[in-house]
């Protein structure tokens, strides 16, 4: 059986290190497997989150050697095991303990954010007819499990801390869900402008590169959304009509 | 030794954020009752995320002739008749407004040329029924509830596990939890508990479940002294990821072979051909062209067998492996890829893409996992404990216990699926008795004092709960007395049975119950992986304890239960179900309760389809 080292981080709010811990592995082994081995034969208190174990559900988001990624979908074998792979939280949020983040602060952000309001429905039993070429865009976006990495990577929240003022790119892409779902009627530009700063972010893709179910956040979600945010607020004629139409009517 | 807990209070108390947590917590909060939902991991993780083929509902949407009528007989035929019929029947006339809601509340099903929502094919049912995104539609449903849910007024406690229920005399009083990040303990005083806990697939080796897992939602219950119903019906998936070894178990959605996945054994064989149960004769393909037209949606064709409901299936599989035609990993063969270059009905010829986009998640599975490109390669799969049929006993209208105040709703109650769940009926169970479960679990609360528990019951959880930090002496922690357990019940009450193993299973599970009650733990409370399943060890020995004595009680062979000593189905054991309560000693009874006849408007309908 292959070995290798996990430098793991262990500790709380108020401080902590990286512990290394040996330990073998089967082949097709990911770094969730060595994770729960080193728990469950020499750290059983060592705390780290997990659910589905195949990618679904964004539970196991870490860092592994310094890039955020799903400990259950990445493979040993794609890492170099002659130094040891170091896991750490995310350092986007404050760590609870060990692996484990306080991620609360993404559930308070999606609350703020107007709730879908559909149409009145297209047909008498209730129903609407949507076709399967106007909802894929949607769709992509609904692909998102919450893993929050794409937060985690985002500098404004990483490096500049702006949790308060930007909501970042996973509600970027929860917006882009509900703006572009050909049913609904609310209209969340203004919030998208003041509440979520989606001027902050200056288009560096690194939260589309981390993506693990490989949504375009940045080319699919936020262009188009700065776009219609721009369209809405720095468009002189649209500027001049806001002064005497109340803005709801525009749309 | 009191230890300070905190004490909060509400109407009605959820335990679960799965789909039927999510969705009774809805329906509660909508009828005015103060309510609260707890999980065990964050919001949107729970196992509902993870359901991949679709959520059954006959909406006729693509086969017009499809109707509550023939998804009942679907239904009763599938659970082998064992089924709770009221529930079957409410189901059945139920799940097509429940999908429909959903759309409302912002969910986007694939669509239909005509702009509704698609029906995909799936074992067992008779017409495309299941509503699907993809093979995502757990995520779809679980994020549309809780999207929705937040703003709904409802109290979530994300991260906070119950471990015992309360009582005031012979009603429900609340639950004790403990959270996560801290280790503090909680008392929810309610009036109305409704437990949503999901399966209990951890006590296998080989599953397609999450830690979560554990049964407690069944255990809770018992300990209170609802009864658990059918609990020797367990399903076995048959197709689980077999290959690399981490990812043994892992599903393989039923929906690769809802789009024409056959399979086949080490000499090339498609052997489902082979084995065709009486009960499906007339409902199967004569040849591999009928069940591929089938799969196109020819609605003149029989279904392929691979199509036949799972307990067969996986059966099947069990047979060839043993029988040495396996796969190299100890598997067999599902084979997507050859559907290439066939052309669907509108003409388009069929290539790698259109697979991807078909199933896109087990495209990234085995790409990501095994290595294994699914649209060129077949995939290896064999059997996985994936769904417990067994559950708390309730009441098919309200979803009430036989402890006043106590419901259950989804995988954690029974009745509906019988000795074995069609794919696709979990995902409407969860939203049909969900609903109802808020629904009643608010009325009873509209109707009902607030209890007050006796104080000692909560003194007595925590200090239980506290144990194992003490046994500083004791040598082995729970992980080791888990998995004995896994292997254990694996090999001796897995998919073939016999009395003789099950009995030294029952030996084994009380020896470990000892050992659970022995092992330590280390650290301090605050979120300590350890502790909590040193905590989850009880529950999960009282589920395997159930499922090892139903399943010993019941000597035949019908929908997932197989004994190799009683290979037949019994017209005799037809007749009653398996209810296990706990007995004034403590010990587990067993109990044969006699089927409620069907009403002969209901028997009409099973004839009709059969
Ligand atoms: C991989 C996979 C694929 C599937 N695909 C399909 C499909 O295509 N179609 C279909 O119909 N069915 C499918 N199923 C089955 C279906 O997904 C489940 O049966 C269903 O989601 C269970 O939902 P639930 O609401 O009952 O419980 P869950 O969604 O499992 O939720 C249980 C909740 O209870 C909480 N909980 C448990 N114990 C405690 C406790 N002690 N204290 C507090 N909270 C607790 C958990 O944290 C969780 O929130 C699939 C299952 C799996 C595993
Ligand atoms: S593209 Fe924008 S949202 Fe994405 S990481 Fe960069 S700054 Fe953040
Ligand atoms: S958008 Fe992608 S990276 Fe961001 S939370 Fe969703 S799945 Fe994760
Ligand atoms: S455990 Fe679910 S995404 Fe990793």
């Amino acid at each position: 059986m292959p070995g290798a080292t996990l430098r793991i981080w262990r500790g709380d709010k108020d401080g902590g290190d990286f512990f290394e811990y040996r330990s073998d592995y089967e082949d097709g082994m990911v770094v969730l497997d060595v994770v729960h081995k080193v728990q469950a034969e020499q750290a059983n208190d060592l705390a780290v989150r997990w659910n589905c174990k195949a990618g679904k559900c964004g539970s196991c988001s870490a860092e592994i050697n310094g890039t955020p990624r799903l400990m259950c979908m990445t493979r040993m074998d794609t890492l170099p095991t002659d130094r040891p792979i170091t896991v750490e939280p995310m350092q986007a949020f404050p760590v609870i303990r060990d692996l484990v983040t306080d991620v609360s602060w993404n559930y308070r952000v999606k609350r703020q954010i107007k709730p879908f309001a559909p149409r009145k429905p297209d047909a008498p039993d209730g129903t609407w007819r949507m076709q399967q070429a106007d909802v894929e865009r949607v769709q992509e976006f609904r692909k998102c499990i919450e893993c929050f990495l794409c937060q985690d990577v985002c500098h404004v929240l990483r490096d500049h801390h702006k949790h308060e003022e930007f909501i970042g790119p996973r509600f970027f892409v929860y917006s882009a869900a509900l703006e572009m779902h050909p049913l609904d009627t609310a209209d969340r530009l203004a919030d998208l402008k003041q509440a979520g700063s989606i001027g902050y972010c200056n288009i560096t893709k690194c939260c589309t590169k981390v993506c693990p179910e490989h949504i375009h956040i940045t080319d699919n979600a936020i262009i188009p959304l700065k776009e219609r945010v721009v369209d809405e607020y720095y468009d002189p004629l649209k500027k001049l009509v806001r002064l005497f139409i109340p803005r709801r009517a525009e749309r | 030794m009191p230890i300070d807990f905190k004490t909060h209070e509400h109407d009605v108390l959820i335990v679960g954020a799965g789909g039927a947590g999510l969705r009774a917590a809805i329906e509660s909060s909508a009828a005015g009752a103060r309510t609260a939902v707890l999980s065990k991991s964050l919001l949107g993780k729970a196992h509902t995320v993870m359901a991949e083929g679709g959520m059954a509902a006959a909406m006729g949407n693509v086969d017009d002739r499809d109707n509550w009528r023939v998804h009942f007989a679907d239904t009763m035929r599938g659970g082998q008749y064992l089924n709770n019929w009221r529930m079957a029947e409410l189901h059945a006339k139920e799940a097509p407004e429940r999908a429909r809601e959903l759309e409302a509340w912002g969910a986007v099903f694939d669509r239909t040329r005509d702009g509704r929502i698609l029906q995909r094919n799936f074992g067992g049912h008779r017409y495309p029924r299941l509503a699907h995104v993809g093979d995502r539609t757990g995520l779809e449903m679980i994020r549309t509830l809780q999207d929705h849910g937040i703003h709904q007024g409802i109290d979530f406690f994300m991260e906070y596990t119950i471990i015992t229920l309360l009582k005031d005399g012979d009603r429900i009083a609340g639950a004790l939890a403990y959270d996560r990040e801290w280790g503090h303990f909680h008392a929810f005083i309610a009036k109305a508990v409704v437990l949503a806990t999901g399966g209990i697939g951890r006590a296998f080796k080989i599953t397609s479940n999450s830690w979560e897992y554990t049964g407690d939602g069944h255990a809770l219950a018992y300990e209170a002294g609802a009864d658990l119903l059918d609990m020797e019906f367990v399903q076995f998936h048959p197709t689980g990821m077999v290959w690399p070894p981490s990812v043994r178990g892992i599903l393989v959605t039923e929906g690769v072979r809802g789009e024409g996945g056959r399979l086949v054994n080490n000499a090339g064989r498609r052997f489902m051909f082979d084995d065709i149960p009486e009960l499906y004769r007339n409902q199967v393909a004569r040849d591999a062209d009928e069940g591929w037209r089938y799969v196109l949606g020819d609605k003149e064709a029989n279904r392929p067998p691979e199509l036949l409901t799972r307990d067969h299936v996986a059966r099947c599989i069990n047979r060839e492996v043993k029988a040495g035609r396996g796969s190299p990993h100890g598997g067999v063969f599902l084979d997507i890829g050859w559907i290439k270059g066939n052309k669907t009905l509108e003409g388009r010829t069929i290539d790698a893409a259109y697979i991807q986009k078909k199933l896109p998640s087990m495209y990234h599975q085995f790409k990501q996992l095994a290595g294994v490109d699914i649209t060129a390669e077949p995939m290896e799969v064999g059997p996985t404990t994936h769904y417990v049929m067994g559950g708390v006993k309730v009441d098919g209208d309200t979803q009430m216990s036989r402890v006043p105040g106590l419901f259950a709703a989804g995988e954690c109650a029974a009745g509906l699926h019988g000795a074995n769940r069609l794919g696709g009926n979990s995902l409407s169970d969860l939203l049909v008795f969900g609903k109802r479960a808020g629904e009643f679990a608010a009325k009873y609360a509209r109707e009902t004092k607030t209890p007050a528990p006796a104080r000692d019951q909560i003194d007595s959880a925590i200090n239980a709960a506290l144990e194992p930090f003490g046994r500083s002496a004791a040598t082995e922690g729970p992980y080791q007395v888990q998995y004995d357990l896994q292997d254990r019940m694996q090999a001796l009450v897995g998919i073939v049975r016999v009395e003789s193993e099950m009995a030294q299973a029952l030996d084994e599970i009380s020896r470990l119950k000892e050992r659970a009650r022995r092992c330590r733990v280390e650290g301090h409370r605050q979120y300590n992986a350890g502790w909590h399943a040193a905590v989850d060890l009880a529950s999960l020995l009282t589920v395997s304890e159930a499922v090892t004595r139903a399943a010993i009680e019941r000597r035949e062979s019908r929908g997932a239960q197989f004994r190799d000593d009683y290979p037949d189905k019994s017209a005799e054991f037809g007749k009653f179900n398996i209810v296990l309560r706990k007995g004034v000693d403590g010990a587990m009874q067993v109990i044969r309760e006699p089927l409620r006849e069907l009403p002969p408007e209901l028997k009409a309908v099973v004839e009709e389809n059969k």
